[in-house]
């Protein structure tokens, strides 16, 4: 067994790429569903309008780098938002559940038709839009760094991931503790005693929807940055899900739940991907129970019982309080 | 020596014991407002005044339309035909929580205490025009510091005025039945409304709890807000309104202080079944 490798691969999911762009993804969702109470089931569209606004801002309409910025992480989150939003918000929580996850497949079927592939490239997606990111790299593309954990790219990555994701877990919480935080809140409890008290409720969910949305593009764009493409496989519903995971693991409405449960749930997933591999490779799984190419499966399994463990022994998540789920119930 | 009951029946000097009777100083006027569920007529009120600084009864047997009316009135539903003027201001087309910052605040039959929520939050939300309730200015707490620290200290007087303090931190779902009630009525309060309008704010209320929330309707008026009220609870309605109005399929049918009510006809009428005193009289049918 190589404890070394599997200590090692463990950490890298739990401070990695994927732990970046689920966290951004999962504080959006938190944003939503955790302050807001809103249904959202297609944050995976709000990271493809990151992912694809960066991307065809540079490849389609050859704009350059920092006007595709603009558009993945403000003008496609934000017209997105309005799209979803406007019929929505001003009906049941169920009606913006449906609408989001009916909108994010319908921007993945679309954005992979041939029709298309002038504008997105159709299934191949876009590539080699993030060249100027990479030109302000400061860090050798040959050598490992972080205790070896991740190449000269990755490591800038990785680094300007953590510092957005500081500024996002920065935002939450400062306008948590404000009175805006405050109306949020008081709107995911019950939305006509926020009307009774003079706020508009609509308005409110708009912008929350839009902030969680631009936090999603975030993501999204973290993801098509670190392998220089945006394709639709990219964006199928299973991220949403993801990102929920992430969310219900560490703690809907707590600021660092999405962070805690993104960080957890990849490092479990590399750390169950490594230890079972070696446990098959060096025989001490029979290939009866379990071969090489199973282990894919089995981690997945693995995590889904850990989330039914969890959802039994503390369903308010990892940083959750029970006082305030038994509430719920009265 | 008792005290002298606090009463504002004089605003209704010359008022005619009529429904819809013109009052002196009216702060809200409905007009043949009516609101029709598919084929049922839940609403149709030809006229009805709300006379400034008193406290009035909207009573009525189940059914008679009062809350459907009384969400109409706070633009929480809007009528089919009709029209509202609070203070001048034509409701039509308003959105209810612009109502609310003209200055018309209601509470809810079902209590809405936000119960993850502190006490203290539930009571803050209520302050109006707060700076910080924009997201770009909620990034920066010194624009709205010195506003918060003014509405927490409100906040603060309110809840002890209703004996709430010892419950300030907790959150508003530990609170029982009629503390709910209580805060609903305190946070309303944070609107600094002129106009408090109450959907049954007796129902679920222990006995021991009544007389105070009784007294601080009062308090309401004698701080010169103008109170509407929907109730069952007959006591209430007799101890603390000056005026009662009162609903029986959808329309007004009686209106006058609350001694003139009891001993109405068409009041009697409507609680215990038409004719209930007169001989029946088969042959009719």
């Amino acid at each position: 067994m190589d404890w070394g490798a599997i200590i090692q691969n463990s950490f890298r999911g739990f401070i990695g790429e994927p732990f970046i762009y689920f966290s951004l993804a999962a504080m959006g969702l938190n944003m939503h569903y955790g302050y807001t109470g809103l249904l959202n089931f297609g944050q995976a569209v709000f990271m493809a309008a990151g992912a694809y606004g960066l991307s065809m801002a540079v490849v389609t309409l050859g704009l350059n780098f920092w006007w595709g910025l603009l558009l993945g992480i403000v003008v496609f989150p934000l017209l997105l938002a309005l799209i979803m939003g406007v019929p929505t918000l001003r009906l049941r929580a169920d009606y913006l559940a449906i609408v989001t996850i009916a909108a994010s497949e319908m921007f993945r079927i679309i954005a992979r038709s041939p029709s298309l592939d002038r504008w997105t490239g159709s299934s191949d997606g876009l590539t080699a839009f993030a060249n100027t990111f990479y030109d302000f790299n400061p860090f050798d593309k040959q050598k490992r760094y972080f205790f070896g954990l991740f190449i000269g790219n990755q490591m800038w990555v990785v680094l300007i991931g953590w510092i957005v994701l500081s500024i996002v877990v920065l935002i939450v919480w400062m306008t948590m503790r404000s009175p805006w935080g405050r109306v949020l809140r008081a709107i995911r409890e019950d939305e006509d005693a926020a009307r009774s008290l003079g706020k508009n409720a609509y308005w409110f969910k708009m912008q929350s929807l839009m902030i969680g949305g631009m936090f999603g593009a975030l993501g999204g764009m973290f993801r098509a940055i670190g392998t220089q493409s945006a394709q639709p496989q990219n964006f199928i519903t299973d991220v949403t899900f993801f990102a929920w995971v992430a969310l219900i693991l560490g703690g809907a409405a707590k600021v660092g739940g999405p962070i805690a449960g993104a960080a957890i749930l990849y490092g479990i997933l590399n750390f169950t991907d490594v230890f079972l591999r070696q446990l098959v490779e060096n025989g001490y799984v029979p290939e009866s129970v379990m071969d090489g190419t199973q282990v894919g499966q089995v981690r997945f399994m693995l995590i889904g019982l850990g989330l039914i463990l969890l959802a039994i022994y503390r369903p308010q998540g990892i940083f959750g309080t029970k006082e305030e789920m038994a509430l719920d119930d009265r | 020596m008792t005290a002298e009951p606090s009463t504002a029946q004089h605003l209704f000097d010359g008022v005619p014991f009529e429904p819809g009777a013109a009052k002196n100083d009216p702060i809200l006027v409905a007009d043949g407002v009516r609101r029709a569920f598919g084929g049922l007529v839940a609403v149709d009120v030809d006229h009805l005044e709300v006379q400034r600084g008193a406290i009035t009864a909207l009573i009525g047997p189940n059914g008679a339309g009062k809350t459907t009316f009384f969400n109409l009135l706070t633009n929480f539903d809007e009528p089919d035909t009709g029209s509202r003027l609070f203070e001048g201001n034509d409701l039509a087309g308003v959105s209810a929580y612009k109502v609310a910052n003209l200055g018309m605040v209601r509470t809810f039959q079902l209590t809405k205490s936000l119960s993850k929520m502190t006490v203290i939050d539930n009571m803050c939300l209520g302050g109006t025009g707060q700076t910080g309730e924009s997201f770009f200015k909620a990034l920066f707490p010194f624009l709205w510091r010195r506003q918060e620290a003014e509405i927490t200290e409100r906040a603060d007087a309110l809840l002890e005025r209703f004996k709430l303090s010892h419950m300030r931190d907790e959150f508003a779902g530990t609170l029982s039945g009629g503390q709910r009630k209580l805060l609903e009525m305190a946070r309303a309060l944070m609107v600094k409304p002129n106009m408090v309008m109450l959907d049954e704010p007796m129902a679920g209320v222990n006995p021991a709890l009544k007389q105070s929330l009784l007294d601080h309707v009062k308090g309401l008026r004698d701080e010169g807000m103008t109170v509407l009220f929907v109730e069952h609870d007959m006591d209430m309605v007799q101890e603390i309104s000056d005026w009662v109005v009162v609903m029986a399929e959808g329309r007004i049918i009686a209106e006058g202080p609350p001694e003139s009510i009891a001993s109405n006809q068409a009041v009697i009428d409507a609680y215990l079944g038409a004719h209930h005193d007169s001989a029946l009289d088969l042959e009719a049918d």
